[in-house]
């Protein structure tokens, strides 16, 4: 078995940078989709993402009565944390800096701890609003979750490994899983908008809820939750290209031009498209979710299943 | 050493924050300690090089005690949980079921003559547990997850307090009249 461990000592701070650069592409992106260029210069735009953050760590922080202040900074920490480690089993030329059996199940565990961080993140501040986003953002998570879920085992199951350097070596020569599992990869980007709540599935930290899960996070505190969710978004669109788009693979160019290239397009497309949605209510996303999406995904994977019988996937 | 080290540290973790559940007055902090207590559990399976279990142990240990802290928080007689309230009751009977416990699992692990590997080890350990679990039952399992699944189904259909022909009408072809619509034009 080639040695797929990324092993050099600069491994993880690298990696921990290019996570945070995806999430501030993504937030640059996010902004420049969002925002009009009605009025303003296009370069106000541009560095709105660093300008909001570095007013959140200048700031200082608000507080609310009697709050649980051991459990809103495990959540504030996660947010961050669990990010930088969805990064960890990023393929790049064929090693990542984490590297089991299992690192699509890591990815999803990654994702997973969210629930936790994310309903913590809404009790901590002992206010109603938080609460009731971070309820809001359960139940959200009760309709993404399994068809992402499926999303994602349909790549293993292609793949015919967990583990994400496999996922990319089979794809090599344009045989990319977008073409087999158009439907898996929909439902992968529905559920990193989802996890990340972000654009239309931004209601756990919706204005109808005073800002919801964020509503009394300030300062120091809203930056890193802030940077987290717009690093997982971003770690998601490169993991998109390397598990739907086959990550390196590509005629001419150099593989991690390709890369790039593959990840900027996803992120095109995430956020082209989610900022054309008005924000969907989670019960009305469960109903979706349960009825369309998780038998889409099931249809796919069993489809997906077929081949690897037939010998498609070689 | 520092791999033995580590597990120690991940056991003596999983027990302190199991034995946090009991202390913390809090549902929440209740709930997220035994959570802790579940990571520290499969981590250390990481460690022992069970990547898949110890995975999955993670991500539904996670998802489960967020569920459960929606039920907890929402049937336990205290709104929302907010006010300190103790964890333990009927507190002699359970030290005395307890320290049984205990008593009995530890002469047994320390007793029990356990048996030397006889081949070299497995290069997946997950898939070898895979097999000796499911290889000669698979069809059992088959059939055994599918009259789960008919359970699981037939005992939502009997609960729920609404069926088709509340929604529908008689005749089933009145336009559904639900409490909370769906995103569905159903």
């Amino acid at each position: 078995m080639p040695e797929t461990v990324w092993t050099s000592p600069w491994a993880g701070p690298v990696v921990v940078a290019v996570a945070l650069l995806l999430g501030l592409v993504l937030a640059v992106m996010d902004a420049l989709a969002r925002r009009a260029p009605a009025g303003g210069r296009r370069a106000d735009v541009l560095v709105a993402p660093v300008r909001d953050g570095a007013r959140m760590l200048l700031e200082r922080r608000g507080t609310t009565i009697a709050p649980d202040r051991l459990l809103s900074t495990v959540a504030v920490l996660a947010v961050p944390v669990l990010a930088l480690m969805s990064a960890a089993v990023l393929p790049f030329g064929g090693r990542s800096v984490v590297s089991t059996s299992a690192d699509l199940v890591w990815f999803n565990a990654a994702e997973a701890l969210l629930w936790a961080a994310v309903w913590l993140l809404g009790w901590g501040p002992n206010a109603v609003h938080p609460l009731v986003g971070a309820y809001r953002f359960l139940a959200q998570g009760l309709a993404y979750e399994l068809p992402l879920m499926f999303a994602i085992i349909t790549v293993g199951v292609g793949a015919g490994s967990l583990r994400a350097t496999d996922v990319v070596a089979a794809q090599a020569g344009g045989a990319w899983f977008l073409w087999t599992m158009p439907a898996a990869f929909v439902v992968f980007l529905i559920g990193a908008a989802a996890f990340a709540f972000w654009g239309p599935f931004g209601a756990p930290a919706g204005t109808d809820v005073a800002g919801g899960v964020l509503a009394e996070t300030s300062g120091v505190d809203r930056l890193l939750v802030q940077v987290g969710r717009a690093t997982f978004l971003g770690v998601a669109a490169a993991t998109a290209a390397a598990w739907f788009l086959g990550g390196e693979d590509g005629p001419g160019l150099p593989g991690p031009v390709w890369y790039a290239l593959k990840t900027l397009a996803v992120m095109a497309l995430l956020v082209g498209m989610g900022r054309r949605w008005p924000v969907v209510r989670p019960e009305r996303f469960a109903d979706v979710a349960w009825v369309v999406l998780l038998p889409a995904t099931v249809v796919q994977s069993a489809v997906v299943a077929v081949l690897v019988l037939g010998g498609f996937y070689r | 050493m520092t791999e033995l080290l580590v597990l120690a540290v991940l056991g003596a973790a999983a027990v302190c924050t199991g034995v946090l559940v009991f202390v913390v007055d809090s549902m929440a902090r209740a709930t997220f300690s035994l959570l802790a207590s579940f990571l520290a559990t499969g981590v250390a399976l990481l460690l022992m090089d069970l990547a898949y279990l110890g995975l999955l142990t993670i991500l539904m240990m996670t998802i489960e005690m967020a569920i459960m802290a929606v039920f907890m928080i929402m049937l336990m007689m205290n709104p929302a949980g907010l006010m300190p309230m103790t964890m333990v009751h009927n507190t002699r009977g359970s030290v005395v079921v307890g320290v049984v416990a205990f008593v009995v699992l530890t002469v047994g692990v320390w007793t029990v003559d356990w048996p030397d590997r006889p081949g070299p080890r497995p290069a997946d350990a997950t898939a070898q547990v895979g097999e000796a679990i499911m290889g000669d039952y698979m069809l059992v399992m088959i059939v055994v997850g599918v009259v789960l699944l008919a359970t699981m189904v037939a005992g939502i259909a009997l609960a729920t307090h609404r069926g088709r022909y509340d929604r529908f009408g008689p005749d089933l072809d009145r336009d559904p009249d639900d409490p909370v619509r769906g995103g569905l034009p159903r």
